[in-house]
């Protein structure tokens, strides 16, 4: 419905009025003169004066917002805090929970709320929060967490995680991965951060994606689900996927991997992921041949047989590495 | 014929002529009475307007008729008013391209537009607001959120949010101005999709 053309001109007078209306709603100090140059801008056209109107109408509509504030909010404040928020007892509690599994390193060198998990290669964690989130970690993955009763950020430092949010639209879930920024709109997605990228595929709700920093956030893009996006430093392509594909990728939460019409060199990289013992793909021939199939994400031993016996390749040992090769 | 706005004002009971009320008031005037009339007044333009890229100039030239009229004296039934507006503006823009018959901008009483129909059930909107304020944040850019909802939710000063959130004075501005944008939009043109919000 609000697709309704706009020329340049109201373009123009929206986002002038809108600057009006801030830079007197936000003055601690708004002054005659100011007023009188803001009265000389509204004379010069009812255009003017009607854009003004309906920005001024809308900003005393969001002041209803204050009901949203919640009596806790002293928490916030920065004086310092003689008790422990429950929150952050429970939080404690998961944690303690976690680290006796002993594959969950944390730091408590860092703010109280901050939290750190980690997994080996190979490692599979599920990290659960005191606001009904869950965050699940795939191999290889650092992910540094803040939960507090004001802001939701967590750093996807490297790595892969599945995250089922809990939305609430007056604490976003962020998620930070590289000099991008996931923000949750009531939704399960996952990331991934390797060393030039991160790619965040949408499972279900939305997500927005923005380069975060420098860039204005009108550059910022809504995934939905079935979307792909991949970004780098400079680019960002979204590509669409099905539910099966998809959910393949998303075997990890099952430990497993799901091939489908994949090419060796790319199972081999899925694999040496998760494993330690590495796979070679020796010649370029082999690299490209299909295989489709599921397996669990250490069955590297499995996989080579296969490559042996089905394919008709030759598998040896140089090392810790397996070589496949015809 | 509809008696255009422009002859509405001469019982001389309301107002002295060139008595103009002050612009505050007109233009809370506006935003309690025509605003939320934006989303069957757009639809009334594209049903009876051929050029779809035109619709928001009319729609602008629409409201500064109404407000200009306004200013000189507060129409008493403000839905009706507004749409005869709509209806004049665009006879007149019709006969100034000589193109299509008048008869082209179909007559208000057959548009099955009840114009007389009580407005928009204030209760209801009341009742909605802030589920549909919520749902309107969730469509900001995440950055023009933060702002806003600790300028209106934490209530921060413009000093505190610039703090929060790491940027500068000015930037907290911007993004309070594009949010406010954004919104009134969002607000005042109710999509399909944000009425399915549950």
């Amino acid at each position: 419905m609000s697709e309704a053309r706009e020329t340049g001109a109201a373009v123009d007078v929206k986002a002038r009025a809108a600057e009006w209306l801030m830079e007197r709603s936000l003055s601690d100090n708004w002054l005659a003169e100011d007023q009188t140059r803001l009265d000389a801008w509204l004379a010069q056209s009812p255009a003017h004066e009607v854009a003004f109107a309906r920005m001024e109408a809308t900003w005393d509509r969001t002041e209803r917002l204050a009901a949203l504030n919640r009596p806790t909010s002293e928490i916030a404040a920065p004086a310092p805090r003689r008790r422990l928020p429950p929150v952050f007892l429970k939080l404690a509690a998961s944690f303690a929970a976690l680290a006796a599994i002993g594959a969950v390193a944390a730091n408590f060198m860092q703010q109280p709320h901050d939290r750190t998990f980690a997994t080996p290669i190979g490692g599979h964690e599920t990290v659960s929060f005191a606001d009904g989130s869950r965050v699940e970690l795939n191999t290889n993955t650092i992910l540094r967490t803040r939960m507090t009763t004001e802001e939701r950020v967590v750093w996807l430092e490297r790595g892969e995680a599945f995250f089922q949010v809990k939305h609430d639209a007056m604490h976003p879930f962020i998620v930070v991965a590289g000099n991008h920024r996931v923000t949750d709109l009531g939704t399960q997605f996952v990331v991934r951060h390797d060393a030039s990228r991160v790619q965040v595929a949408v499972v279900q709700g939305r997500v927005w994606l923005e380069a975060s920093e420098k860039q204005k956030a009108a550059h910022s893009t809504l995934l939905i689900p079935g979307d792909i996006a991949t970004a780098t430093a400079s680019t960002v392509s979204i590509t669409r996927s099905s539910a099966q594909a998809l959910s393949n990728n998303l075997g990890w939460r099952r430990g497993v991997l799901v091939f489908n019409h994949t090419t060796l060199a790319d199972a081999a990289a899925q694999f040496n992921r998760y494993n330690r013992q590495k796979i070679v793909i020796a010649d370029s021939v082999a690299a490209g041949r299909k295989i489709g199939g599921t397996f669990p994400t250490d069955a590297v031993d499995d996989f080579a047989h296969l490559a042996q016996s089905v394919l008709g390749l030759r598998v040896t040992m140089r090392g810790e590495e397996i070589v496949i090769s015809r | 014929m509809v008696e255009t706005p422009e002859t509405s004002r001469d019982d001389p009971n309301l107002r002295m002529a060139g008595m103009s009320l002050a612009a505050p008031e007109v233009r809370a005037w506006f935003a309690r009475e025509v605003l939320p009339l934006e989303t069957i007044l757009i639809q009334f333009l594209r049903r009876n307007w051929r050029d779809q890229s035109e619709i928001e100039d009319l729609l602008q030239e629409v409201y500064a008729r109404v407000f200009e009229a306004a200013r000189r004296e507060i129409p008493e039934t403000p839905k009706p008013f507004v749409f005869t507006t709509a209806r004049n503006l665009l006879i007149n823009r019709v006969r100034q391209q000589q193109i299509v018959a008048i008869e082209s901008v179909a007559d208000l009483e057959t548009l099955g537009l009840a114009i007389d129909e009580p407005g928009p059930d204030r209760n209801a909107v009341a009742r909605d607001e802030l589920r549909r304020l919520q749902a309107a944040l969730d469509r900001l850019p995440p950055r023009c959120r933060q702002a806003i909802v600790l300028k209106r939710i934490e209530g921060l000063s413009r000093r505190e949010i610039a703090q929060r959130m790491g940027i500068g004075e000015g930037t907290v501005k911007d993004y309070l101005a594009e949010a406010v944008s954004a919104l009134s939009d969002m607000l005042y043109r109710e999509s399909s999709d944000l009425r399915r919000q549950p």
